[in-house]
């Protein structure tokens, strides 16, 4: 019998990622394209084909680079990383939804993918219909769901709508009823991707707790997350993925440790090449910044400043376009969600840079570290063309009026202007 | 748990050597069931008329067919009533075409499964393949219902029956497997069906008799015809369920070597892109 639960050895991975679309200069040429083009789509979708073509090539993109590690019976691995670092794709190919370009991977025992809680849930069935259909899904037979289905139910919450069409549940108990299905599954090896912060508070801590009891049953566990509570409750080991390359990988709390300090750092400025910016489908950000609109070097407590973002629109649309983010504290409290949206900012996108700055006004913020922890472009007000996490850190410093030694710090999360009235009235 | 020996799966860059996996089906036998019963659940919801659907569309093929090509274009029938005889056709033809045009978008329409979990793909296109044999059996209630009211019975050779129902889910499957795979990485397969159901739909011998080919071509077209299976297919059902002619175990046999080739050749193909479905999707 192997004391391995999951082997990764030297595995790296190769996209093809699109290169750009030259459009004619006139209409002739343009005609002229449209009958050449059969033959050029053909072979750039030929080419998704990631196994036949992977000499260098310059749209040639490597989403992992010399993968290798163990993962012993029983055991839990924490996989962290930046969005895009390739947490994903590690376990995709782990999973075998996915196949390495290089190297291989070897899994012993049977093993069950959390990509996603809820794969294949069926919105016109009913919970209990859902239950088999994800089981099974899950690699579950029917008959280990039916001698689990009273504990799947029980755990979910929600026996008295287990005959209700899905589609009538609120987000909450869909959830809560997929991972209940999840967590009950038998497995020698379970691969968890992020579904750990999904849900409130209250059912957060209910599925940690299970895991932690899965993974005491002698499950090995591999887990990717951008949370570290998790992580640092239940693997002893974890790996910290950048770029596709494993660039620590040892003790949990050294590498958190580690990962956290160098994104402490602040970050107040982030920018770069249009080549090589971060992007979506349709989406590149140039450049992110927080500056202060004083002229002063730092932010103070209370004085005003802007983030400004810079994006390249790759695409020729006419949709509006809306600018999201989450400004949230040392502590992961979300401040506050400055949103074009709740604005009456409408503007289209075509092709090219968008520029945009939001100014935050005086008297607004207090002293203290800040992240913009997401950054979304929406088409309208709900798709997302692009999302980016812990894009800037900065720090509020001092205070104004301590400036000018009136007051001291004080404490408290804002720092509001508020307008008193006080009236006295001298008692005679 | 821990005594029997744990098997170990390796996933790399490498092709496996196997096409179709049977154990691992097996082992998988009980998901296939909830996604077909999934398909069949979800199929009809949300409609008034509910699985009448499957009585009123082959149904109403029948009428228009009898009257255009039946009466107006006076298309012979072997001899039997227009509207059975067109029926028996209609009948296993609607269950090719529509397992066909699902099966094709299946892998497209399954991709938010297929990337975040594994199972065998190969369940994706099947799934489509027998939960469309639900239709077929339904449909079929009307045909007995026809037999009975044009007084007809069916031959001893309707022990075949099931052979060429066979037939002609090995066909779906063949040709499935093909489009499937070809369309996750080439959409084209999408605007391409429409004129491919037409094409199948009119080859097909549904609204006049194979032997009008023979009759007019000769014999050896008429051979070369029964490579679409369908054609031995529709015929066989003629023949087992109506007795207009003997068996054409001639074109049935035709039909095998073709479909048999193309089961063969789309579980390789399929096998063959299966492991980039999750990098094309």
């Amino acid at each position: 019998m192997s004391e391995y639960a999951v082997r990764v050895n030297d595995v790296s991975k190769a996209f093809l990622i699109g290169l750009k679309e030259t459009r004619k200069e006139t209409l002739g040429a343009e005609l002229i394209s449209w009958f050449r083009s059969p033959r050029k789509n053909y072979n750039t979708l030929k080419r998704l084909n990631t196994f036949d073509h992977i000499e260098e090539s310059e749209d040639l993109f490597w989403a992992l680079r010399n993968i290798s590690f163990d993962l012993k019976q029983g055991e839990t691995l924490g996989i962290i990383g930046d969005n895009g670092a390739g947490k994903s794709t590690i376990l995709k190919i782990i999973s075998r939804i996915t196949n390495p370009t290089i190297g291989y991977a070897e899994v012993y025992g049977r093993s069950a993918s959390l990509l996603e809680v809820g794969t294949g849930f069926n919105s016109e069935l009913t919970g209990r219909e859902n239950v088999y259909l994800n089981g099974t899904i899950l690699g579950m037979t029917k008959k280990e769901i039916d001698s689990k289905f009273d504990t799947i139910v029980d755990f979910s919450g929600v026996e008295k709508f287990i005959d209700t069409q899905v589609k009538k549940y609120s987000s909450g108990m869909r959830i809560r009823l997929a991972f209940a299905v999840a967590a009950n599954i038998e497995t020698e090896v379970m691969i968890i991707d992020e579904v750990l912060s999904i849900g409130d508070a209250d059912f957060r801590k209910k599925s940690l707790e299970k895991m932690i009891e899965i993974s005491r049953g002698g499950t090995a566990i591999l887990l990717a997350t951008h949370n570290f509570l998790p992580i640092q409750a239940m693997c002893k080991n974890t790996i910290h993925l950048d770029h596709g390359r494993i660039v620590n990988y040892g003790n949990t709390n050294d590498v958190v440790s580690k990962y956290l300090g160098d994104m402490s750092k602040d970050m107040t400025r982030q920018s770069w090449s249009i080549d090589d910016a971060p992007s979506s489908d349709s989406i590149k950000i140039t450049k992110a910044e927080v500056v202060p609109v004083t002229n002063l070097p730092v932010i103070r407590a209370g004085d005003p400043f802007e983030f400004r973002f810079e994006f390249y629109n790759m695409l020729n649309t006419d949709y509006d376009i809306n600018i999201m983010f989450h400004l949230i504290d040392d502590y992961d409290n979300l401040i506050f969600i400055g949103s074009t949206v709740l604005t009456n900012l409408k503007f289209r996108a075509t092709k090219g840079y968008i520029q945009t700055s939001c100014r935050i006004p005086e008297n607004l913020l207090n002293h203290g570290k800040f992240t913009i922890s997401k950054l979304y472009v929406l088409q309208g007000f709900e798709k997302v063309l692009y999302e980016h996490t812990n894009l800037l850190v900065f720090e509020i410093t001092g205070d104004v009026e301590y400036e000018k030694g009136k007051s001291g710090k004080i404490d408290g999360i804002m720092k509001p202007k508020l307008s008193w009235e006080v009236n006295s009235k001298k008692e005679i | 748990m821990k005594n029997t020996p744990i098997p170990k799966f390796v996933i790399e860059s490498k092709k496996s050597r196997k096409i179709i996996d049977f154990k691992e089906l097996s082992y998988y036998k009980d998901l296939l069931y909830f996604f077909v019963l999934r398909d069949i659940t979800v199929l009809y919801k949300q409609t008034i008329l509910g699985i009448l659907w499957a009585l009123i569309n082959p149904m109403f093929q029948m009428v228009v067919f009898t009257v255009i090509f039946g009466k107006l274009a006076a298309i012979p029938s072997d001899g039997i009533p227009y509207p059975i005889f067109s029926f028996a056709g209609i009948l296993p033809f609607n269950y090719f075409s529509q397992s066909l045009s699902s099966v094709s978008l299946s892998l497209v329409g399954s991709t938010g499964i297929f990337t975040k979990i594994y199972f065998p793909r190969i369940l994706i296109p099947l799934t489509p393949v027998l939960s469309k044999l639900v239709d077929f059996f339904i449909a079929f209630l009307i045909l007995i219902a026809m037999m009975i009211y044009f007084n007809i019975y069916p031959t001893w050779d309707i022990v075949f029956l099931p052979m060429l129902i066979f037939l002609m889910i090995l066909t779906s499957m063949g040709i499935g497997m093909w489009l499937s795979s070809l369309a996750i990485q080439y959409r084209d397969v999408k605007f391409a069906m429409g004129f491919i159901s037409s094409l199948l739909m009119y080859s097909a011998p549904v609204v006049f008799p194979a032997s009008l080919i023979a009759d007019k071509a000769g014999y050896d077209v008429y051979l070369l015809y029964g490579l679409y299976p369908m054609v031995g297919v529709i015929e066989g059902f003629r023949s087992s369920l109506l007795g207009v002619n003997p068996m054409p175990w001639d074109i049935i046999g035709m039909g095998c070597i073709s479909s048999v080739l193309l089961f063969i050749s789309g579980a390789y193909y399929f096998k063959r892109t299966e492991r980039i479905f999750a990098d094309v999707a």
